[in-house]
């Protein structure tokens, strides 16, 4: 009981950090209608930039850590969002109406230069980080099992829940959100009545670059150690949470987010932790055979 | 489109964004000391790459502005390339038949790691030029067909040439049967669920250490023969040096595996193109052209679907057989998605469905960096941004054009800058 009640803490926190960067997924997806292969190494670039930020804040005699952390989470979301923003501009937006899988191979090529940048100019070694928030919340005990609930989990949830917020917010409540939600309706409709798409789709990248980053950010924290591959395994389990909870919906998003990282953790505590990828793949491959709507999506019906 | 702003100004914006996104991941390397990370500050590197977009732009912007006024024709490069094709491929065909005499053992290893990709290339073509379906998993064939060749030689002791085709049938079935709950699906969900096909593949040939020997691989693969005659270094008797009474060599082998694998690659190519002529070659096309109008018309779309990604398979598997007997020892390190996505490279960029591109994209991506030996650690950024480069400039590849495959008279080659393309 112990043990599966601090699988599940573990499994949330996990959840919230793919949830973040299956909303890029989703957005991207709802809007132009096609997977944003590179948004895995958005985030991979968002979790280096914070090393980067926290190592030069160290240099610079920043220690107390909550200053740190929320200077670095400025510092990656918004160099985060100029990569998104500079990645659809460079390769998605001289692709609108080219033909069908040109977006996505092109994003193929942008991922594999992501990742080999970084490759080149940060090294493909292993980057530790000493964890910056230790201790937690002793639960319970049984059984000679401790449930924790650290604080750095507490953070993580507390971050993500703030910056899920704040997006809610922009989504539904300010012009830019009703531009994005008429442009996800009807992209020509939406250019008729005046609204600037390009522009529209380009923030929309840069938000889901931004939340990527303070994923990245979480994933730095909360595992101690980075490379330049961690976005491809992640960017595919979030791009699976997208697909599960029904690609296109923003809670769907959450929820799928949150069962990845549920069914990964349980996985691995219950079967075997070397599988853990192929039960994350096979229930992208189920989903989408079974389910291609999702479980919040909605029935798109294609017109010829 | 963006609003006039002169080129010096769009040129200034650009270089700063550059700054923005270089200064933190370029300029401040960080590595690992006694202590933690440690930061290392790189400013000429960025200055360097920030003057490389300055003047990238600049000179892109004031191209741009001069070519506006001579509007060049669609495609007048590729129908003059394709007029010249007929005679660069018999003239490929020819310096590939006589490479053995013209150059030495190194190059010639070199020529036969090209020729694998070739083949690799045909292979994926078939799936994704002529199908139009997008597989970014077709490693995991390559994966089926190396192991099937090592685990069945192996355990029964049959030689490369009877294993070839049970190896090539297995990757085959293993299309299928990964194909056919898969290929109801969109063009780019394939493509995701491909890609997790060949990941799952991968880590069970890592995990499976009873049969595959997990990470540490399979060694010991028994060498191609001909006709029974073995390629080894002495020259007894059932050896080819032996049989011939000539002295034995070890580029005797390399020269025999050259012929092996060109062999084959010509067969691959063969076999698309009678394909091409047939009723399913042209639906595959037609499938790719507007998969709507196909099923309007009454073909049964996921069996269409489901025999290319099969051919390819095969294909695809007979090449990883041959990459088992090449190198005697395979390991999962090799059928990473990396592999997927050079193969996919070289079809793209070679214009999908184009055999000859195929060729001239795996000479050049597969030979040039092998050529030029201190770029080979960037060559998959060169990869990335070829790609990316590709699609912005040439959607349909070096060479887009669209030979329609049964014709009245004379038929008429288009470019495929006249073809548009349906839903599906």
């Amino acid at each position: 009981m112990a043990y599966a009640l601090q699988q599940l803490i573990n499994g949330i926190t996990l959840g919230l950090i793919y949830g973040l960067i299956a909303v890029g997924y989703t957005m991207v997806y709802g809007i132009i209608g096609m997977i944003n292969f590179a948004h895995g190494d958005v985030f991979m670039i968002g979790a280096f930039l914070s090393l980067i930020a926290l190592s030069g804040l160290a240099s610079f005699g920043i220690t107390a850590v909550p200053l740190a952390l929320a200077l670095t989470l400025v510092f990656a979301a918004a160099i985060a969002a100029l990569y998104g923003w500079t990645i659809e501009r460079v390769a998605y937006r001289p692709l609108r109406g080219s033909f069908r899988l040109a977006p996505l191979i092109s994003a193929i090529g942008m991922s594999i230069t992501l990742q080999n940048f970084v490759q080149v100019s940060q090294g493909a070694r292993v980057k530790p980080l000493a964890p910056l928030i230790p201790g937690g919340l002793e639960l319970f005990r049984e059984a000679g099992f401790t449930v924790l609930l650290s604080w750095m989990q507490i953070a993580i949830a507390l971050t993500t829940m703030i910056c899920l917020a704040i997006f809610t917010w922009l989504v539904t409540r300010t012009p830019l959100g009703r531009a994005m939600r008429a442009c996800e309706q009807d992209l020509r409709m939406s250019a008729l009545l005046g609204i600037d798409t390009d522009r529209t789709i380009g923030l929309t990248f840069v938000i889901g670059a931004a939340l990527a980053a303070v994923a990245g950010l979480l994933f730095l924290l909360y595992y101690g150690a980075i490379d330049f591959y961690i976005g491809f395994v992640a960017g595919v389990k979030a791009f699976t949470a997208a697909v599960l909870g029904g690609i296109g919906s923003l809670p769907g998003a959450v929820l799928g987010g949150l069962l990845i990282g549920l069914i990964e953790t349980f996985w691995s505590a219950y079967f075997s932790v070397q599988y853990k990828d192929v039960a994350a793949f096979s229930i992208l491959a189920i989903t989408l055979i079974f389910l291609p709507t999702g479980l919040l999506g909605r029935v798109d019906v294609e017109k010829v | 489109m963006t609003r006039a702003k002169t080129p010096l100004v769009d040129a200034f914006l650009s270089a700063l964004i550059a700054l923005g996104l270089f200064a933190p991941m370029v300029g401040l390397v960080t590595g690992v000391g006694p202590h933690g990370i440690t930061l290392t500050a790189r400013p000429r590197a960025v200055l360097a790459l920030v003057a490389a977009v300055f003047v990238g732009r600049l000179a892109l912007r004031l191209w741009q502005a001069q070519r506006r006024l001579v509007p060049a024709a669609p495609g007048r490069f590729a129908i003059s390339f394709l007029a010249a094709a007929r005679y660069i491929g018999p003239a490929l065909l020819a310096v590939a038949l006589v490479l053995p005499a013209l150059v030495g053992r190194a190059s010639l290893d070199l020529g036969v790691l090209v020729l694998t990709y070739v083949m690799l290339g045909w292979g994926l073509n078939i799936v994704v030029g002529l199908a139009g379906l997008l597989d970014l998993g077709y490693v995991a064939f390559y994966a089926v067909g190396a192991y099937s060749y090592a685990l069945i030689a192996e355990a029964s002791g049959l030689g490369f040439w009877s294993c070839l085709p049970v190896a090539g049938l297995l990757a085959a079935l293993w299309g299928v049967t990964l194909g056919f709950p898969v290929l109801r699906l969109r063009g780019d969900y394939l493509a995701i669920v491909t890609l997790a096909f060949g990941e799952i593949i991968r880590i069970v040939l890592l995990n499976w250490v009873s049969l595959t020997n997990g990470p540490n691989g399979i060694s010991g693969i028994p060498r191609p023969t001909l006709f029974g005659l073995r390629f080894t270094a002495g020259d007894g008797p059932g050896t080819f040096a032996g049989f011939f009474h000539l002295a034995p060599s070890p580029a005797q082998r390399v020269v025999f595996l050259y012929y092996v694998i060109l062999g084959l690659a010509l067969l691959t190519n063969w076999v698309t193109i009678r394909l091409r002529r047939q009723p399913l070659g042209r639906v595959w096309e037609a499938l790719r052209e507007d998969e709507i109008a196909c099923r309007s018309l009454g073909i049964n779309v996921t069996t269409t679907k489901l025999t290319a990604f099969a051919v390819g398979a095969f294909f695809g598997g007979i090449a990883g057989a041959f990459f088992a007997t090449r190198q005697g020892f395979i390991s999962p390190e090799s059928f990473t998605f990396m592999e997927s996505a050079t193969v996919l490279a070289i079809v793209v960029l070679g214009g999908m469905g184009s055999q000859l591109g195929v060729v001239l994209a795996a000479v050049v991506m597969i030979g040039g960096p092998e050529l030029f030996r201190p770029l080979a650690d960037d060559r998959m950024l060169i990869f990335g941004l070829a790609l990316v480069v590709m699609m912005v400039l040439r959607p349909r590849g070096l060479i887009s054009v669209r030979t329609p495959s049964i014709a009245l008279g004379k038929g008429e080659i288009i470019t495929a800058d006249f073809v548009t393309e349906g839903h599906g």
